[in-house]
């Protein structure tokens, strides 16, 4: 992708210079640039729709209605991400049956651009995980599990950069911790690292070193609990780089990205749509000069 | 990947006229949120779903024989403190998973513990088939089987006192008073001794202490079964035809 970008971002450069200066552009043009990111989280191998009979889900979902909102959404809009929150795995005979291998698939048919880790991927081991990485033409990204003495060491990216109409986009993951969660025959010798303190050095260089534009956190974290256990909000409140939170294993159902202020005071988006692809998830991003912004110091209104 | 930034940059300047604007200089003015229902009005795309199709076939195939006949519904929901579906199926793991562990160990397992939230789905009344099976457990659990002490059984009897809930049990028979405490606790008609070990099935989530059963920790011996709670459920199915399962006095209140 990143090679497409540049040889093609290269071509319109030569062709802009030999126009013989840049006169043809005295007049200021509109800046502003539209990134619209969709995404899912806790899909658990519903590949299908519910059925009629199945109560509250019936006749929702299913991956490849999914593929058709999304291939609309892309053609209104090029600049578009597809991102999950992980737990793509168990729930349906699918999972059972094949392993994950259909799920990686079709994620990979769809165009997913990046996906987290949720404690469900790992239902049939770390070695499981491992085994159907082959078939995601996507990038795992997660900061805060250190896989160096396991089989998925190297396998996944601390961040991931896209860029979009100019736009750098910013993407990294956290993940849960498993102890208690996950059978830790089943992890192995997956280390999990203190999320506040890795989300907060990742999105620190997303946007102060790597220039990021938007910083968004994959997290399968949840989104809030009663308890002291750091959650998506948590996690928007002690730091200070991130844009928007996509939120996972909670199964919460947001109508629509709720704002919280981080610890330098400004918006934090949070999202999450619920679980098994009933929903896709969409927010539109609208970019500018910095100087354009209205400089009423409200932030940045969620509509 | 600087030089491809460089590139970059340079063309976003062209663009905006020398305006001197890195794409550090862009930021967020506007935020758009809404979240796409995905239902029957959305026509899937026919690639994707051609591409589902033989996976769904075999697995159609392979979940949709009828195995056994279920005659009422059974619900985990029914029942105080013992339920008919919870019964099954630690009824189903008793019966499956015993001449397994007597084989490998020569000793009887005394009783199952499962959890209540770990039944999944109810079991409809009429045809069963194997996805009944994988709707009750979707899980990929096994049977485990721990030793424990009498006092680790204690705890146990404890554990159960403040879960106030209807966790599946076989082999075993308690008594609780109207406020859960537990007034009598018997295997094979004697009462839990501190002095003699104890043969518990369960899942292996549970073991390593999920639902906070940490009274599995430290058990004397761990047997495995490599049996997993839905293929000993789907396999129980098939050997019974019809399904008798009711809430019965093995775990009560009075």
């Amino acid at each position: 992708m990143k090679r497409k970008d540049f040889i093609h971002n290269t071509a319109a450069a030569t062709a802009f210079l030999s126009l013989g200066g840049l006169s043809a552009f005295a007049t200021k043009p509109a800046l502003e640039k539209h990134i619209t990111i969709l995404h899912t989280n806790d899909v658990h191998s519903h590949i299908e729709p519910f059925g009629p009979e199945e109560g509250r889900n019936a006749n929702l979902g299913g991956v490849a209605r999914r593929a058709t909102i999304i291939e609309k959404i892309r053609r209104e809009n090029p600049n578009t991400l597809l991102l999950d929150a992980g737990d793509i795995f168990q729930g349906t005979p699918y999972f059972n049956f094949y392993g994950g291998e259909l799920e990686f698939k079709l994620m990979s048919k769809l165009k997913y651009d990046a996906a987290t880790i949720g404690n469900h991927d790992f239902d049939n081991g770390i070695d499981g995980l491992y085994a159907q990485l082959p078939h995601a033409n996507f990038d795992f990204v997660i900061s805060n599990y250190d896989f160096r003495n396991t089989i998925m060491d190297g396998q996944t990216r601390e961040y991931k950069i896209m860029i979009k109409d100019g736009v750098r986009i910013g993407i990294f993951g956290i993940g849960i911790q498993l102890q208690g969660l996950v059978n830790d025959r089943l992890f192995k010798e997956t280390k999990y690292l203190d999320p506040v303190e890795m989300a907060t050095e990742t999105s620190h260089k997303l946007k102060n070193e790597e220039n990021c534009d938007i910083v968004i956190c994959l997290s399968h974290l949840g989104y809030q609990y009663r308890g002291d256990e750091i959650s998506d909000v948590k996690l928007a409140q002690k730091t200070e780089n991130i844009d928007l939170i996509i939120g996972g294993h909670t199964h919460t159902f947001l109508d629509k990205p709720q704002t919280y202020k981080n610890k330098a005071g400004k918006d934090v988006l949070i999202n999450q749509v619920g679980c098994y692809g009933l929903y896709l998830g969409r927010i539109d991003f609208y970019l500018d000069e910095k100087r354009n912004l209205k400089a009423d110091g409200a932030g940045i209104a969620v509509s | 990947m600087y030089k491809i930034r460089i590139i970059i940059f340079f063309l976003f300047t062209a663009i905006i006229a020398c305006k001197g604007l890195g794409s550090a200089d862009v930021e967020v003015v506007k935020v758009r949120g809404e979240r796409i229902q995905v239902n029957d009005s959305i026509i899937g795309e026919e690639s994707i779903m051609e591409f589902i199709e033989p996976f769904k076939q075999h697995l159609n195939k392979t979940l949709d024989s009828t195995i056994a006949y279920n005659p009422v519904l059974l619900s985990k929901n029914d029942g105080d403190l013992n339920t008919a579906l919870g019964n099954l199926m630690a009824d189903a793991v008793m019966e499956q998973v015993n001449p397994i562990i007597k084989k490998r160990t020569g000793r009887d397992i005394d009783m199952v513990l499962l959890n209540k939230g770990g039944i999944r789905a109810e079991l409809p009344a009429g045809d069963v088939s194997a996805r009944s099976g994988y709707n009750l457990m979707p899980f990929e659990n096994e049977i485990v089987v721990a030793e424990l002490s009498g006092k680790q059984m204690k705890k146990m009897l404890s554990y159960l006192e403040k879960a106030k809930s209807a966790h599946p049990v076989s082999g075993i028979k308690i008594k609780a008073d109207k406020d859960y405490k537990i007034t009598q606790a018997t295997i094979n008609n004697k009462e839990i001794n501190e002095s003699e070990t104890y043969y518990v099935a369960t899942s292996d989530y549970l073991f390593y202490g999920g639902d906070n059963m940490m009274f599995f920790k430290d058990p004397s011996n761990l047997y495995p079964s490599d049996y997993k709670l839905r293929n000993l459920l789907i396999d129980y199915f098939k050997k019974v035809d019809t399904i008798k399962a009711s809430i019965d006095n093995r775990y009560i209140r009075e």
